[in-house]
């Protein structure tokens, strides 16, 4: 048997097709791997051992009757613990949901079932995806494969560490301010933030309606081009999703970056930026004249906004979607005798952690009567001018380099008690979300104490194949991507 | 000092549509509790609503209908509240691009027009119902979700009516323009039509609006009126005696007949309205706005009209039957097949709503067709069978199913207008009636109306009674 | 600049059926209105005439149309509840009906 390590996800699926390993030996392994190491991580909320195994069956027999299976056959696969999934808890790692279990799955689950995906389990979350740590999970935090003492990032930190500590070599998880790039950059995997509507979000449970979308995390660009085909199109079910047709994003990936031109936003390189952060970006821009690409200053004038305008649009529309946690119909509920006024504000209180009630409060208060002007709407207009910034700059040029988060991975409990300062941090990744653009983020480098660096491209709406192409050109041309965190014990 | 009272009412009608508004679960009145949802409906983390494309078309009737301005670009909104039948907690409305504005809806009230103004009408998601045990000892209320995501059309009034009665006019001109229209079966009893009243008085020629009380729980037209007039008369007696009316929401309480304080907790309402970001805008051509046009049938006040003066139907009778458009056109196909529309319209009015009455049904149900019904009283208007045995046969076809003639036929009911067959009958009766026959031959007219009776009687009403009244006069040798 | 004092928290806290202690509601004031006075960098930016953006995706007009699914199980329905009788969820008395 291979070494299935070493495998990208494509690689592992041809090989199950060629009959080099079977399904179950594929799963059995992450299983493993999960049982051996995750205890140190903590990426999973749930391992549905017992049904990756039926599935992995399941794809056995059909290959040894000669069947056709579909193209992530064999291929394990980890969830944000917000997707959907029939009859296996979905907790947002939240105590309101720990019990929760969806009689339905989420349209993304549906798909990657049919495309013969394995799931082996739902990954840890900031609670309700609020945050950019992981730490705000109610259960435990993650620890990131780099350096166990720091942070993987958030809210999909559970994904990204799945993936760089080859748990699984596929996940999926939600980016509503850069909650995929920003853990992609601090785990050094490549992690894809798909255009809005690009992916149906129906069955991932809202943090931000306009905002969130569901996207990949993987090892590679071409293992993100197989997952996107995947999973991205459009849903009848879901009225914000997009009627765009899905190119083939796999031989995109493969045509010649030379002659594209990538557009350095000053306003990102400007001050707040940690130098090795900085120092990566400019490498990635030098690497990509290298192969022939023109790189070309830009501005995008209202980044300082970005922040204020995302917290204030993001709460506002959590502080309603986060209203239905009620302990009424589903999810936890207060004990003792009360009445129903009581029954709300005693549920929520106990189910509910401090940063998603700082949210919920922040967002009830930039709706709330007198407020409503002066803050959500005046959001809602800047938030116009961020996107024609986008629209003007993406103009000229065909994507837009960027780092992703101002440092590298910051240590645990570094900054739990500055949400602000935390807040701040989303100042590159956030206005993408406003703006619903596609991004990836991959590894181009280390910094501070051997820690990954993130860079991003961010493109024009659906244009996610011209930074598959870049991030995977990159990636040919580099050996960041040899740099592995050592996860063998001590 | 005189008062006026000023109304506005806000009507919540459910759209006669198969699906509820954002999910394909029916809404279907009356299934067991939590048989008609799903995980949209329930509300459950992660789902998303789409929007049902053939409610917005019945809004779109209604705004058209009551001369709305038609927003080029509506949206949905959040209204954010918590209450135990919300199962999100909010309810997916409009608040800022409603899709008719400025509208307004002409009523009679004592023969003089009068227009009322609508401010809006939009449309919205009705929510679920909550079940207090019949076990006065259980401690709990019951959440059914069967109602929960059922479209409504909301129509919210301006405060343009004075008067119980005009709100009486209003209520029922708005239900015959929902039902013509098929944009809500407007059942009451089944909660499809429903009523929150605004009320406040005012000196009259005063100015200013009073503080308004708005009153809810209000299950039936009679209960509106009933409660308009009970918080005139209250809030008339506050002024009177120096007080003043707060403003507040009352419920109406249906036995005793009073409005009183909702007991839970007023809270500073703040519904916190925004642009509902899981659904997108509708804009609304003018082509789409033809197509709906095309789908609209004639509105009640403009056929009441065309009864009037085209058919020559008393105002009265042209009301009654435009009420509700099922049986006003079941008249005009009544009518179509030569019956004289005064008559049939007697007919439709008489025994026709009778059995529809007795029998709570719908004029759908009922197996007598208007070619039927057209053929039974052409027997009647030919003499071939009386009135009274007209009626009796009406019965027999609502219960059988069967033609007119054939159940006279059946039965041998065809009226004696054989004047042989005839007289021997009529003989008898008077040999019968000796006193009667005295009585008439001395002038006594009533006794001869007594001998048609018997006359009828003894014929089991099939004798022609003008002929039978000749026959009398005949043989008693006036 | 908006201040946001412990009496703007408790009110925010209650439309949001939150109940803080008094230690809670000290530290989510300072961090609210450190937070909410960051917002204000927008005030500094004209937006007279600029059209709010709510949606990033220029999208108009998605429908379904009016026809019938399948409904879920009650038994389905009802899993989650925390509280439930055979046909309905249960909740403490709800006083008034709307």
């Amino acid at each position: 048997m291979p070494d299935l390590i070493e495998l990208s996800a494509g690689d592992l699926h041809r090989k199950l097709v060629a009959g080099d390993v079977t399904a179950r030996q594929i799963v059995e392994h992450f299983l493993d791997r999960i049982e051996q190491i995750d205890g140190r991580i903590g990426a999973f909320n749930t391992v549905t051992a017992e049904a990756a195994l039926d599935k992995a069956a399941d794809i056995d027999a059909r290959l040894d009757k000669g069947e056709t299976v579909g193209p992530l056959a064999g291929v394990p696969i980890a969830l944000k613990d917000n997707l959907c999934t029939r009859g296996v808890p979905t907790t947002c790692s939240s105590k309101i949901l720990e019990h929760f279990v969806p009689p339905y799955d989420a349209t993304v689950v549906e798909r990657l079932d049919l495309a013969d995906a394995v799931l082996l389990g739902k990954t840890n979350l900031d609670e309700f995806a609020m945050g950019s740590t992981t730490e705000s999970s109610a259960f435990a935090p993650s620890a990131n494969p780099w350096d166990l003492s720091r942070v993987p990032g958030g809210s999909s930190g559970g994904s990204a560490a799945a993936v760089a500590a080859d748990l699984a070599p596929l996940a999926l998880g939600s980016d509503t301010g850069g909650s995929i790039r920003q853990p992609a950059s601090f785990c050094g995997v490549t992690g894809l933030k798909p255009t809005y509507g690009r992916v149906s979000r129906y069955g991932l449970i809202a943090y931000a309606s306009s905002l969130d979308q569901i996207g990949t995390f993987s090892r590679d660009p071409r293992d993100a081009a197989l997952l996107l085909e995947v999973i991205a199109g459009h849903d009848p079910r879901d009225s914000t999703s997009a009627r765009e047709p899905v190119p083939d994003y796999a031989t995109e990936l493969e045509k010649e970056v030379a002659g594209m031109k990538i557009g350095l936003p000053r306003e990102y390189l400007a001050e707040g930026i940690a130098l090795d952060v900085e120092a990566a970006v400019r490498a990635a821009a030098d690497a990509y004249q290298g192969l022939g690409a023109e790189v070309v200053d830009i501005s995008l004038p209202h980044t300082e906004y970005a922040v204020a305008t995302y917290y204030i649009i993001g709460t506002a529309e959590a502080s309603s979607n986060l209203a239905r946690f009620d302990g009424i119909h589903y999810g936890r509920r207060a004990d003792g005798k009360m009445n129903v006024d009581e029954l709300y504000s005693r549920s929520r209180s106990e189910g509910l952690g401090d940063e998603v009630k700082r949210r919920i409060m922040l967002g009830t208060f930039a709706l709330s009567a007198g407020y409503y002007d002066a803050y959500y709407l005046k959001a809602l207009k800047v938030r116009r001018l961020i996107k024609k910034d986008f629209d003007d700059a993406l103009a000229g040029v065909d994507c837009i380099l960027a780092p992703v988060a101002p440092t590298v991975a910051y240590k645990q409990g570094e900054m739990i008690d500055d949400p602000l300062s935390l807040y701040l941090a989303d100042i590159y990744t956030s206005a993408t979300n406003l703006a619903g653009l596609p991004a990836i983020a991959f590894n181009a480098g280390t910094g501070e104490g051997g820690l990954p660096i993130g860079v991003q491209l961010m493109g024009r709406p659906f244009e996610e194949s011209g930074l598959l192409r870049l991030a995977h050109a990159f990636r040919q041309a580099t050996d960041h991507h040899l740099a592995r965190p050592n996860l063998t014990e001590d | 000092m005189q008062y006026e009272t000023v109304i506005g009412l806000e009507t919540h009608a459910q759209f006669h549509t198969r699906s509820k508004m954002f999910c394909g679960c029916k809404t279907d009145f009356g299934a067991p509790p939590n048989t008609q949802t799903c995980p949209v409906c329930q509300g459950l983390p992660g789902t998303l609503p789409v929007v049902n494309r053939y409610a917005v078309e019945l809004g779109l009737r209604a705004a058209l209908a009551l001369r709305c301005h038609i927003a080029p670009v509506t949206q949905f909104d959040r209204k954010n509240y918590f209450y135990p039948d919300l199962p999100k907690n909010y309810q997916v409305s409009q608040n800022y691009h409603n899709l008719g504005v400025d509208g307004r809806l002409e009523i009679e009230v004592d023969g003089q027009a009068r227009e009322v103004g609508i401010w809006n009408v939009h449309l919205e998601e009705d929510a679920g119902k909550l079940e207090h045990p019949e076990d006065t000892g259980a401690n709990y209320t019951a959440i059914d979700l069967n109602r929960a995501g059922t479209p409504l059309l909301e129509i919210v009034s301006a405060p343009d009516m004075r008067s119980a009665g005009e709100a009486n006019a209003y209520m029922n001109e708005l239900a015959a323009i929902l039902r013509h229209l098929d944009i809500s079966d407007c059942k009451m009893q089944e909660g499809s039509l429903r009523f929150e009243a605004g009320i406040s008085v005012r000196p009259v020629g005063g100015e200013k609006f009073g503080n308004r009380v708005e009153v809810k729980n209000l299950n039936s037209m009679s209960a509106v009126v009933k409660a308009i007039e009970h918080e005139r008369e209250r809030q008339v007696a506050v002024l009177e005696s120096g007080g003043t009316v707060p403003s507040q929401t009352m419920l109406w309480d249906v036995q005793r007949e009073v409005t009183e304080p909702m007991r839970s907790k007023e809270e500073a309402k703040d519904y916190r309205y925004f642009p509902e970001p899981d659904l997108v805008p509708i804009e609304i051509s003018p082509e789409w706005l033809d197509q709906v046009r095309e789908q609209m049938s004639e509105l009640p006040a403009a056929r009441r009209k065309r009864f009037i003066a085209e058919l020559d139907l008393p105002p009265y009778d042209a009301g009654v039957i435009v009420e509700q458009k099922p049986i006003a056109d079941y008249f005009e196909q009544t009518v179509e097949q030569g019956v004289e529309p005064k008559t049939a319209a007697n007919w439709i009015m008489g025994e026709v709503m009778r059995v529809l009455n007795e029998r709570l049904c719908e004029i759908d149900d009922l197996p007598v067709s208007p070619p039927m019904l057209a053929e039974l009283i052409g027997l009647v208007t030919d003499d071939r069978i009386s009135n009274s045995v007209g009626k009796t046969v009406f019965g027999e076809m609502c219960s059988s199913g069967k033609k007119a003639g054939e159940i006279v036929e059946e039965k041998g009911l065809a009226q004696i207008s054989d004047s042989g067959e005839l007289e021997a009958v009529v003989k008898q009766v008077l040999a019968d009636n000796p006193d009667a026959v005295a009585d008439l031959e001395s002038g006594k007219q009533q006794a001869k109306g007594f001998l048609i009776g018997q006359i009828m009687r003894a014929t089991r009403g099939k004798a022609n009674p003008k002929l039978a009244g000749e026959l009398i006069d005949r043989l008693t040798g006036d | 600049m908006t201040r946001i004092t412990t009496d703007t928290v408790e009110q925010v806290a209650d439309l949001s059926k939150l109940i803080l202690s008094d230690e809670e509601l000290a530290g989510f004031q300072e961090q609210l209105d450190k937070i909410i006075g960051y917002f204000e960098v927008l005030n500094s930016l004209d937006t007279t005439g600029v059209e709010p953006l709510a949606h990033p995706l220029d999208l108009r007009n998605v429908f379904r149309q009016d026809t019938v699914e399948d409904s879920a199980s009650r038994k389905d329905a009802l899993a989650n509840a925390p509280d439930k009788t055979d046909e309905a969820y249960k909740v403490p008395v709800v006083i008034e009906s709307s």
